[in-house]
């Protein structure tokens, strides 16, 4: 029989619903599986009783003949970005280390509204900045991935949302949330074959959300497939007045509306996103995908995003920018660490603080960020910067008045091995050039694992939609989804 | 204009005082720019406070739309341009007191543009008005406030102040002597309050401006100027700018240079003191905040700013003058935004414009000040002052007796019709009493009368004040005039 943790979202709801077991066998069942998957370290805190909690309101409710919540009984993993109360948050940072907020972000909120459990806080690059997991201040996730061809390296499972992604490939969980500012759900989902949808910047509130780079951050599900990203995300988005960057909108029911036949629709392939370099397995792919989307009723065009060659230069600037100001509370006299050295003064305090509670990532970024805000360079960096981007925009604009969605890969190569960039932050930067362009026009993308490369790890088909059009977009994905048929994950080994 | 030009005698010869202000003014709302957090003064230390303002980890700031809607009301006021679009910018700096480690403000697109206040540097002469331009009015947040008289080696940080809503008015550098910059910001701060955009106060911070002078020979190029910071009255920003000009002669005439820098005005002794020069300055990675969208004006907000503007000191003091008041008493009136609503309240009332301005200029305004009441404390209400007037006019009382039901109406509260009747002091206009007490005073004094028809004429003056102390002053003073003349004629 199939265990419970085999489940996903969709079916741990209907078995809830249906009698079929308990959401509190459900709940245990998971918390039992992340207690067994220390090795991973995905968890920066587990939360079974929270998980518990959830399960039994959810089994009162049928009890008393309720009608169910969206995700009653199902649990999930939150990663550590989201402000959880009474749960310790620090964004995988020791500058955070103690902080434990009195309030609960809106998209945590959401899901506890709507039925969900939580499982535990999940590991993540420190502040949502990396891309495989190494910047972590409580040690790097790994993936439960692992090379077929007898490399037995640790692998990442991608970044910033590696936690998560380790953490539903691994079956520790059915879904977790994701955040994303250049990739962040999208690149990891691809590495460890699993969706992850970033909506349109302003489906999902960032209040609570321990921020990145505010203009680019949006949060988003993880999970198993596409009809269970799309479960998650009807819960996580909607509109708040405590975001003033929320979109004012009704949350469409995106599962109800799921449907893989894309006759009429024409799906765009950007010439440019074929760079130098790229494995032939990605090749390989991204074709079979355009032969999946044409034989679920797509026609194909080739489009051109002319800018993209920009796109991450321009990222590198506004990001950290943004980042250099947003982290800038950190600061030692609230909350969080403080470090005080005998007879130091203010000044003092705050240099002994962030040198020590900030990793070397997110220095190096909050000194890319004061440079290129700084007299003299503000308008050839983040002035040139904010052109591109707007220019980048435009260029999806155009593409999209010739196709309804664009297909591309997510990452220019499978997991790479832990330690393998982590000496090179430009090498790093690049795993983010197919994701980049999407979250700096603000648009929903997602990532569909696609196929495994020749040494067994998964690649991601991403694909972009119109603003606002996350309909289309898992449409597209739930297409290639029922094509690739992928049915791989790993073998347990931690 | 050209006999009330300042200049400073220096030893080369007359320098002239380029002045400018930043007025920082708290904006009168009940939550704060960014946070429903309130904004009462002298609250207990950080129990104004939302998550917001203490920069909690995942806070996002909400713009408060009376903040928005009171700064657009206030440029409206100065006749300044109302930017439809403005966006809000961070400036990036750390200090314990600012939390988010920047301030939200405004530089690159300031929701209000360029304005104007017409201002009459010398009270005597109320027509003589100059012009100072406004560069621009932007909205930013306030920081906290550290206390280090809390604990021997700590310092402790209230942050009650900590996101409260302030309106920059930054003024052209037009102003040229101290009396200038003195009656920009009696001005400035008087439209504030009748608009109801600040409350004014300045002692409790909620005004203070930050003072830019610099010194020139006149008709030279502007001078390197300093600016002297959060200068916190009208009287303490005029020390300011005389003692930092003459400093600033002295310097240029020993052949020093004048150094850009920061400087704080000492109020014990009305001097200026480096605070920290260009060099250190900030550098403070001004960017558009990303947590923010532009701010757009509709046209139906601007409608709704515009329709609830009150009537201004300067078309109000017009108002009056074109009903009789003199220019002097209209200034006065207007001046402050409570006595001018008294005065309306007054004139509403039925009081005549001219009779009412000459009482409430000398009688209420002297009583209250003996008083030690503020207008709006006044004993005496706009109705019953009306009132008081109006028995004046139709000669039931006469000044001097107006002047004693006006004593007991601010002791009781009594309506002037109940004190006349409870004191008996209405002004008897019978002649027959009247007469029959002048007879029996020029029977009285025989000796005076002998000399007034000898050709003392002046003697009847000393007639008049005798019927008049006969009669206790209630005697209407034109009749008692009237019928002494006729019997010192008859007899």
């Amino acid at each position: 029989m199939t265990e419970l943790t085999d489940l996903g979202i969709a079916a741990i709801r209907d078995g809830v619903r249906a009698g079929d077991f308990s959401a509190r066998e459900v709940a245990e069942a998971f918390n039992a599986r992340v207690a067994g998957a220390k090795a991973l370290n995905a968890f920066l805190v587990e939360t079974p009783d929270h998980a518990l909690a959830a399960a039994d309101a959810a089994d009162r409710a049928r009890a008393a003949g309720e009608a169910p919540k969206p995700l009653a009984g199902v649990p999930i993993g939150m990663k550590d970005l989201f402000c959880t109360a009474g749960v310790p948050t620090t964004a995988a940072s020791h500058i955070l280390e103690g902080f434990t907020p009195t309030y609960e972000s809106t998209v945590s909120q959401n899901l506890w509204d709507a039925g969900a459990g939580m499982l535990g806080k999940l590991n993540m690059d420190q502040f949502a900045m990396g891309s495989s997991n190494e910047t972590s201040a409580f040690g790097n996730v790994i993936s439960p991935w692992r090379r077929s061809d007898g490399g037995n390296a640790p692998l990442a499972p991608g970044g910033s949302s590696g936690g998560s992604s380790s953490a539903v490939s691994a079956r520790l969980c059915p879904g977790a949330t994701g955040t994303d500012t250049g990739g962040s759900i999208r690149q990891p989902a691809a590495f460890t074959g699993i969706s992850g949808i970033k909506p349109t910047y302003g489906r999902c509130s960032r209040w609570g959300t321990i921020a990145f780079a505010s203009s680019l951050d949006q949060a988003g599900p993880m999970a198993r497939d596409v009809r269970d990203c799309a479960i998650m995300l009807e819960a996580m988005a909607g509109f708040d007045p405590k975001d003033a960057t929320s979109l004012q909108l009704d949350v469409p029911r995106w599962e109800a509306g799921l449907s893989s036949d894309l006759k009429g629709k024409r799906v765009g392939i950007p010439k440019e996103y074929r760079v130098d370099g790229m494995p032939a397995a990605i090749e390989t792919l991204w074709q079979q995908g355009v032969d999946w989307l044409r034989d679920a009723g797509a026609e194909i065009v080739e489009v051109s995003l002319p800018h993209t060659k920009y796109a991450l230069p321009a990222y590198y600037i506004i990001a950290p920018a943004e980042a250099s100001s947003n982290l800038a509370r950190y600061d030692g006299v609230r909350y969080g660490q403080r470090d005080l050295p005998e007879g130091a003064g203010l000044q003092d305090m705050y240099a002994a603080t962030r040198a020590d509670g900030f990793g070397a990532e997110v220095k190096r970024r909050i000194m890319i960020g004061t440079y290129v805000l700084s007299a003299g360079f503000y308008d050839a960096y983040y002035t040139q910067a904010q052109k591109v981007r707007a220019l980048i925009a435009r260029d999806f604009e155009q593409a999209f008045e010739r196709c309804d969605v664009l297909l591309a890969p997510t990452a220019p190569s499978a997991a790479f091995a832990l330690g393998e960039k982590s000496a090179d932050p430009i090498a790093m930067y690049l795993n983010d050039v197919f994701t980049v362009p999407s979250s700096l026009a603000g648009l929903p993308a997602m990532s569909v694992p696609g196929g495994l490369d020749a040494a067994g790890l998964p690649l991601g088909l991403q694909i972009i939609g119109r603003p606002l059009d996350e309909q289309g977009v898992l449409d597209a994905g739930l297409a290639i989804e029922e094509r690739a048929g992928f049915a791989a994950r790993p073998e347990a080994w931690w | 204009m050209t006999e009330q030009t300042y200049r400073i005698q220096g030893a080369t010869g007359e320098w002239e005082v380029v002045i400018g202000l930043e007025v920082h003014a708290q904006v009168t709302s009940n939550a704060k720019l960014f946070s429903g957090a309130a904004t009462a003064f002298g609250a207990e230390p950080n129990t104004q406070v939302s998550l917001v303002d203490a920069a909690m980890p995942g806070m996002l700031p909400v713009p408060n739309r009376e903040c928005i809607r009171q700064a657009v009301r206030t440029g409206m006021a100065i006749d300044a341009q109302i930017n439809r679009w403005s966006r809000f910018d961070r400036k990036n700096y750390f200090y314990a007191d600012l939390p988010q480690g920047y301030q939200i403000s405004q530089l690159y697109h300031p929701l209000v543009g360029e304005g104007h206040l017409d201002v009459s540097p010398d009270e005597k002469n109320p027509d003589a008005v100059k012009r100072i331009g406004i560069e621009r009015i932007h909205v930013e947040q306030d920081a906290g406030k550290l206390m280090h008289d809390q604990h021997p080696t700590r310092s402790y940080v209230d942050l009650n102040r900590s996101g409260v809503a302030l309106m920059e008015i930054v003024s052209r550098p037009d102003m040229r002597s101290p009396a200038e910059a003195g009656a920009y910001l009696t001005k400035l701060r008087s439209i504030l309050r009748y608009v109801g955009s600040c409350d004014g106060n300045m002692d409790q911070g909620s005004m203070r401006a930050d003072v830019n002078v610099s010194v020139r020979k006149p008709g030279a190029p502007f001078g390197t100027r300093t600016e002297t910071k959060n200068v916190n009255s009208v009287r303490f920003v005029m020390q300011a700018i005389e003692h930092e000009a003459k400093r600033q002669v002295a310097v240029l005439e020993d052949g020093g240079a004048i150094v850009q820098e920061t400087r704080l005005f000492n109020p014990d002794t009305g001097q200026t003191r480096s605070m920290r020069s260009k060099e250190d300055a900030h550098d403070y990675r001004y960017f558009p905040d990303p947590d923010l969208l532009p701010l757009e004006l509709d046209e139906g907000f601007l409608e709704e700013c515009r329709a609830s503007l009150p009537e201004l000191p300067d078309a109000k003091r017009q108002r009056y003058e074109a009903a009789g008041v003199s220019a002097y008493q209209a200034g006065v009136l207007t001046a402050e935004v409570e006595a001018a609503r008294w005065f309306d309240a007054l004139l509403e009332a039925g009081a005549p414009p001219v009779q009412a301005a000459n009482w409430v200029t000398s009688e209420l305004f002297g009583a209250l000040n003996r008083l030690g009441k503020a207008i709006e404390e006044s004993p005496v209400s706009p109705s019953q002052g009306a009132e008081l007037l109006k028995l004046v006019a139709d000669g039931t009382l006469s000044g001097s007796l107006a002047k004693q039901v006006f004593e007991i109406m601010l002791d009781t509260g009594q309506s002037p019709a109940e004190v006349v009747a409870e004191h008996g002091l209405k002004q008897t206009s019978d002649t027959g009493a009247i007469d029959a007490v002048i007879a029996e005073v020029l029977a009285k004094n025989p000796g005076q009368l002998e000399q007034y028809r000898g050709g003392k004429e002046a003697l009847f003056g000393f007639f008049v004040g005798q019927t008049m102390k006969a009669m206790a002053g209630k005697a209407n003073p034109a009749i008692v005039n009237e019928r002494l003349k006729a019997m010192l004629a008859q007899s």
